[in-house]
């Protein structure tokens, strides 16, 4: 089991409110959370109970209304679009339910895409999108377009996309939501030999046997976290 | 992005907004189309007109004497200023600048005969600095006339082109006779057929030159009707002019001031005045074909908004995976430039055919109407110009898309359905 050394996330105190102009949602209220290096931790509660809008932060797609943040000790609120990009594509790499590929892009180019924008020169790009694509078990697929591959090939294609910069943090958002159980568990299995090797990944999800698998289980319920409990008996503090 | 991958993307919201993306296409085919259309006939119109203008001769004053308006030492106002041909020496001696000067004695409706021919026409008595001064080049197998035929005072005559075929139809004029007011003269060649759009005492295609020295003894002339004068550098003509009312006040005793005394076609001048109205014209054809133009950059807009909310999600997951908003309004303004680049290449192409097909058609020659309009010409600076204008249009067009892509929130995109 890999040994984290120091925090990925600190959050303290971080709110997160939707004014829509008529109605204000406090989506998150009060959220504390410190994830170490080499976590592997299951996000879970009730649908509406902020799981989205936590993992949106989480992952610097959204900011918070209030609180603090930090990022391997970088405070994320308020920074400048652009760093959160770039944090994004080299700290974070994000795993959907529905997959989010370019469609009629390949699975090797869907890949390269966070390389492209970190700006990785071709040759390197290539190389290192076929190697993730190998290692994911794909390396047979690597021309074909995201929509000729199955579920379960397009999630995979959608991990080693999230893998290309090597980031610290993984977040995967129901990632099995759309595959069927024998797929379903072949990702799951597949997000073990990740965090095995070193890898820290967090997984909101609504399946009930994943939490039975990861180290730890935040749970979340009306945009706090009501309760943190260890998932396999070996989680690592936190609250 | 790879460039293929780019253009796969590109073709791909080609076929999904076909009609939308041909109707664009074609509208810019047709502003393309517009805008060369118009400045290549403008460019033609031009050519034609500066040919024409040429036809009178380029770099040159035509000099009339005038008639003093100024008392000057003692001499009263009105007196009449005329030119004798001595002048000539005084004036190259004088005024250094000037590279060629030659008179010029006119005379109208002198019978010309050849055979059962007898026309009445305008005879001019010139200089052989004429022929490159007054554009007058001899066609094919003919010259003009030289210093040998001033010195022997030779009865020999250059005709214009319209005289030539007047009294000679398709038949080579040279080396055979004609009579001018009695006298038999030699042909020694005829001009070639040019357009003129400046002219004093008619077109030069309808006149008979023969050397000044002869028609001085012919008709017994004293005075030039005019001077026509070449300095070596067009920018000094101000200099030239202003010499040469010195130089002759000096002479005929008038003041140098006394604009009335010398009657001054600056031709110099005047092709700068053109010049400048051709631009302007040129300027507003373009300014009528870039509306036609910006019309079809409203329709490029236009379908790049939709492109931009069909892909909504796509500008989600690339901003998921790092993409900056630089890197999102990069791909949509070079989408719309490829958009305009494909409707004015194609525009570009169509109006190349246009004026191939254009130019098979006969226009005649010389002063025929036709002729003047000229043929259209895409030179390689309308081509710059468009290009210039398609990738401005593409740029502009695809900004306010793009932006509002730009400005599209990762986590909203990524829930677009």
């Amino acid at each position: 089991m890999p040994n984290g050394n120091g925090k990925i996330i600190n959050m303290q105190n971080v709110h997160k409110v939707y004014d829509t102009g008529k109605v204000k949602v406090e989506a998150l209220k009060g959220v504390n959370l410190k994830i170490q290096h080499g976590t592997f931790a299951a996000i879970i509660g009730p649908s509406g109970s902020g799981k989205s809008t936590l993992m949106n932060i989480l992952g610097c797609l959204d900011v918070s209304t209030d609180g603090v943040y930090e990022f391997e000790g970088e405070r994320v609120d308020g920074l400048h679009h652009n760093r959160l990009a770039e944090i994004r594509n080299e700290k974070v790499g994000f795993v959907f339910q529905n997959f989010n590929l370019l469609p009629y892009a390949s699975a090797l180019e869907n890949v390269e895409m966070p390389l492209i924008f970190k700006g990785v020169h071709t040759k390197k790009r290539r190389e290192r999108a076929a190697e993730l694509l190998e290692r994911v078990g794909l390396g047979h697929r690597l021309t074909h377009q995201a929509i000729e591959l199955s579920g379960g090939e397009m999630q995979r294609v959608s991990i080693a996309r999230a893998l290309a910069n090597n980031p610290s943090l993984i977040l995967a958002d129901e990632p099995t939501g759309n595959l069927d159980s024998k797929s379903g568990g072949e990702i799951i299995e597949l997000f073990e030999e990740l965090w095995q090797a070193g890898h820290t990944i967090l997984i909101i999800t609504h399946d009930v046997n994943i939490p039975k698998r990861t180290e730890r289980v935040i749970r979340i319920k009306d945009g706090l976290l009501t309760e943190e409990a260890n998932g396999n008996g070996n989680g690592n503090g936190g609250h | 992005m790879h460039i293929w991958h780019f253009l796969k993307y590109y073709l791909h919201d080609l076929r999904k907004q076909k009609k939308r993306a041909g109707l664009t296409i074609l509208a810019l085919v047709w502003g393309t189309f517009s805008i060369l259309m118009l400045l290549a006939f403008g460019e033609g119109l031009t050519r034609q007109l500066n040919k024409a203008r040429a036809g009178l001769g380029t770099d040159i004053i035509v000099v009339w004497g005038g008639q003093t308006s100024k008392e000057y030492q003692g001499l009263p106002r009105g007196r009449q200023i005329r030119f004798r041909p001595d002048d000539l020496q005084l004036i190259e001696k004088m005024i250094p600048e000037i590279k060629n000067v030659g008179g010029e004695f006119s005379r109208w409706g002198i019978d010309m005969i050849r055979d059962k021919t007898v026309l009445s026409e305008h005879i001019v008595g010139v200089y052989p600095s004429w022929e490159d001064m007054r554009t007058h080049y001899p066609s094919a197998g003919g010259r003009f006339i030289n210093q040998i035929d001033m010195d022997k005072k030779r009865r020999v005559v250059f005709l214009g082109y319209e005289l030539k075929r007047s009294l000679f139809g398709d038949e080579d004029p040279a080396g055979q006779r004609i009579e001018i007011s009695g006298v038999p003269f030699m042909v020694i060649g005829y001009g070639q057929d040019k357009m003129q759009m400046g002219m004093y005492g008619g077109p030069d295609v309808k006149k008979a030159s023969i050397p000044a020295t002869t028609f001085k003894t012919l008709f017994g002339h004293e005075y030039f009707n005019n001077l026509v004068i070449q300095p070596y550098d067009a920018d000094q003509i101000s200099f030239v002019k202003r010499r040469l009312y010195e130089v002759l006040g000096g002479r005929y005793k008038f003041d140098p001031t006394d604009e009335d005394a010398l009657g001054i076609w600056d031709v110099i001048e005047g092709a700068k005045e053109f010049n400048k109205v051709m631009l302007g014209i040129q300027v507003f054809l373009g300014i009528v074909g870039g509306m036609t133009l910006l019309i079809a950059g409203i329709g490029v807009a236009n379908i790049m908004y939709v492109v931009v909310k069909e892909r909504t999600r796509e500008i989600g997951i690339k901003m998921a995976t790092g993409a900056k908003r630089r890197h999102i309004m990069n791909q949509f303004i070079l989408e719309a430039l490829l958009v305009c680049f494909t409707g004015g290449v194609a525009g570009i192409l169509v109006s190349i055919l246009a004026c191939y097909l254009m130019g098979l058609i006969p226009v005649g020659t010389g002063n025929d109407p036709m002729n003047w309009l000229g043929r259209p010409i895409i030179s390689t600076t309308i081509g710059l110009i468009v290009a210039t204008i398609l990738a401005f249009i593409g740029v502009f067009s695809g900004l306010f898309p793009a932006r509002k892509a730009a400005a599209t929130n990762p986590v909203e995109s990524l829930r677009y359905e």
